[in-house]
């Protein structure tokens, strides 16, 4: 399968909702009125865009309505594909990379968002790529975390560094980085216990790691990815904010795309905080995380 | 974040006051007001328009009552409903006629199920029952080991299985309610693996197990910080397996939790419990009112005091009082004081808890600085238990070796020692004139209770 299909498999649902719903709205009408927008409103809504961002789309629809720019109801999909295209594009940059190896992952989120399984399948799509990949266990707090990260070393075969259970993350950052140093691994993927982003403590700790990384790598970590449930609500949009403040956040990565969820949240996240999404998860299988296009996100969602 | 519902209808009702009743216009702007609140903490589209609609019949007509403004009158009533379709407090759990009874516990990936299986097994067994663990979770890595290392920390017995049981979901189940008749547990706790609502083969399978064990009940577990999918997929586990009741988890962050609202209207199953921290014994039972009051973002007072009493040993605080009255306070007291206030959490979350209205609405601009209490109490840490005891001892050579241990400066240690001294002789100026037996009087007397203080 190629990728465009393999991402077009995977979003199919979240596709089947957002666009039959706007589909159905569009379909069989050609005037645009009252009732049509309330419709919009609906599946931008239930989509998990948020009220304002999508009170902010119709705003501009009606504007263009009001000044005849929109005559024909089927104009409207073009401009809200084009509208959730430049905000997506708008955070679009270039992943940073070390000058010199290693380039170091910082990997953080909420409890459950997908943070280990993530650290897993970006292992194996970096192997893939003819890189040395090394993962560092500093998810000492749950239990059985560090386990479920050597099951994915495993599986990559690719290194991995641990201490025991309840062991200091930083301390296991410290260690790690010097093995990848001295084994000359291209990237560590540090995998971060969930923890909720109101919790101060917790997110100091996040900042221990980040200064823990600079002392043994210049300029590391060079990316630190935000994993976000696709089913998560408004909340998203504090959760990214709060770890950007306290751990320098550099992306977004979407999982559980292949459910029902539409991830809507992400299009106010990347408004408001200009993150770029990185990746998405589409599944439970170790190639199911896709690098994000916005592009080609937006076309398989508007595509028939 | 989100500006206060109460502020919002505030600022709606402004020149309302006077007159007699709430108005369709003046309620359609208010209506306007929730509907966005609703919204906001990610209630269902649907289940906002059906209950925006019940609010209007409500309120629509009624007489303001003179002892609530406009706003209060609408918010009292957006409450009461949010509360009636919440439910009632706490069901308890169902129970088999025949031990033992089962229990499975189900959700989507990442949800909490067996943090939260951990946590029930735990509460449990504090209501008398003698649980049994189980993990079905055979497809996330190290999930099982995740329940088994749980268990072990709280000390509850699981069912490990053969190693060729090790890929068999159904296998699992059953060699578990074999082991729970032979070692007399009355309570079997089936932890399953996350699973997609739409996954046919997994849903299947729970199914299965469904069948094979007959549970008394079907927690569905769901994450407080769910967004509009909720709907869905409580829908498709409750239509699949008939779910008998939901755990909503992660309640402590700052998710509004409108998806509780969504699951309850959708599948009409009590909510039950609420996770709460990350702690093993962090599980609460299910109160609507304070869920409610959360949805609408306005504070939760009733677990604010519940966090100062358990926290607040009611014997240590009556001590202290009476050192205070004898002004045989020492530094020592001082700091078990300030280790108490930290008990509670971070100042903030406190703050957070309250609600924001009135007065207390400018606590939240309230900078609260955390790292100087960590540093009070590294100073006083830094004394011997003499200089402690009898601050008057500590000279110049003892205060460089007290900042040098705390890794503060001389001028961080006299400053402490001057807020000290200062704060006793405040004390005494308010006990010492009093003549002796009426201070010794007032050492005996009662602590009013901190709920009637925060009440008050």
């Amino acid at each position: 399968m190629s990728l465009l299909d393999r991402l077009k498999a995977g979003i199919q649902k979240t596709r089947a909702g957002l666009v039959s719903s706007i589909e159905d709205v569009i379909s069989g009408r050609k005037e645009i009125d009252a009732e049509l927008l309330d419709e919009l409103e609906y599946s931008l809504i239930t989509a998990d865009i948020g009220v304002r961002t999508a009170a902010d789309i119709l705003e501009s629809i009606r504007q263009r309505v009001d000044r005849h720019l929109v005559g024909d109801a089927s104009e409207i999909r073009a401009l809200i594909r084009q509208h959730l295209l430049d905000v997506l594009q708008a955070s679009d940059q270039p992943p940073r990379r070390a000058a010199e190896p290693p380039t170091v992952i910082m990997v953080v989120g909420v409890n459950g968002a997908g943070k280990t399984t993530t650290v897993g399948k970006l292992a194996y799509r970096l192997r893939d790529q003819g890189h040395g990949v090394l993962l560092c266990a500093a998810d000492t707090f749950r239990a059985a975390a560090i386990e479920q990260l050597e099951v994915w070393a495993e599986r990559n075969s690719v290194d991995i560094i641990r201490q025991k259970s309840g062991a200091d993350p930083s301390a296991v950052v410290f260690d790690s980085l010097q093995a990848a140093r001295a084994r000359r691994a291209d990237y560590v993927l540090v995998d971060t216990a969930g923890r909720l982003h109101t919790k101060d403590n917790l997110m100091a700790e996040l900042e221990k790691m980040r200064r823990t990384a600079a002392r043994v790598v210049p300029d590391a970590p060079h990316e630190v990815l935000l994993v976000l449930d696709a089913t998560t609500g408004q909340n998203g949009l504090e959760q990214a904010r709060r770890f950007t403040e306290s751990s320098g956040v550099t992306g977004i990565v979407l999982t559980k795309l292949d459910g029902t969820a539409k991830g809507g949240v992400v299009v106010a996240i990347t408004r408001e905080l200009g993150l770029p999404i990185r990746y998405i998860g589409v599944g439970e299988q170790i190639d199911d995380l896709l690098p994000f296009e916005p592009e080609k996100f937006i076309e398989s969602l508007f595509e028939n | 974040m989100f500006e206060n519902l109460s502020d919002k209808l505030q600022r709606v009702f402004k020149n309302l006051r006077g007159e007699g009743k709430l108005t369709s216009e003046n309620m359609d702007v208010a209506l306007r007001e929730i509907r966005v609140a609703l919204l906001e903490a990610d209630v269902h589209f649907k289940v906002v328009k059906q209950f925006i609609e019940s609010v209007r019949t409500q309120a629509m007509g009624e007489e303001v009552l003179t002892a609530l403004s406009p706003t209060q009158q609408v918010v009292k009533i957006v409450k009461e409903e949010l509360v009636k379709i919440l439910g009632t407090s706490h069901v308890r759990l169902r129970t088999a006629s025949e031990p033992p009874t089962v229990v499975m516990i189900v959700g989507l990936q990442g949800s909490g199920k067996t943090t939260s299986t951990g946590k029930l097994a735990k509460l449990l067994s504090k209501e008398g029952f003698r649980p049994l663990l189980v993990s079905v979770d055979v497809y996330r890595p190290a999930a099982r080991k995740q329940l088994s290392v749980l268990a072990h920390s709280i000390g509850i017995p699981i069912y490990e299985g053969p190693a060729e049981d090790a890929a068999q979901p159904v296998a699992l189940a059953r060699g578990a309610r074999r082991e729970a008749h032979q070692a007399g547990r009355d309570l079997i706790l089936v932890d399953t693996a996350g699973r997609l609502h739409i996954d046919e083969e997994l849903m299947r399978e729970l199914g299965e197990l469904k069948t094979l064990l007959n549970p008394s009940e079907i927690l569905f577990v769901a994450d407080a910080m769910t967004g509009q999918d909720a709907v869905k997929s409580a829908d498709e586990f409750h239509k699949q397996l008939g779910i008998t009741g939901v755990i909503l988890t992660k309640m402590d962050g700052d998710a509004r939790g409108g998806a509780a609202l969504s699951i309850r209207q959708v599948t009409g199953q009590p909510l039950k419990y609420v996770g709460v921290g990350e702690k093993v014994d962090a599980l609460e039972a299910f109160h609507p009112e304070r869920v409610a009051s959360r949805i609408l973002g306005m504070g939760d007072v009733l677990s604010f005091i519940e966090k100062v009493e358990s926290a607040i040993d009611r014997q240590d605080a009556e001590k202290m009082q009476r050192k205070l009255i004898e002004n045989d306070f020492t530094l020592e007291d001082f700091r078990d004081q300030l280790k108490q206030v930290r008990k509670l959490g971070s100042l903030e979350s406190l703050l957070g808890m309250m609600p924001q209205v009135g007065i207390l609405k400018d606590l939240k601009n309230v900078k609260t600085d955390e790292k100087e209490l960590t540093r009070v109490v590294a100073i006083i840490d830094s004394m011997t238990a003499s200089e402690r005891d009898n601050h008057m001892i500590i000279n110049g050579a003892r205060r460089r070796r007290i900042a040098k241990g705390s890794g503060t400066t001389v001028q961080d240690v006299n400053q402490l020692l001057k807020q000290y001294t200062q704060a006793r002789k405040m004390m005494k100026s308010f006990t010492g004139g009093l003549p002796g037996h009426l201070g010794k009087r007032l050492s005996k007397m009662k602590l009013p209770s901190l709920e009637n203080l925060l009440r008050g």
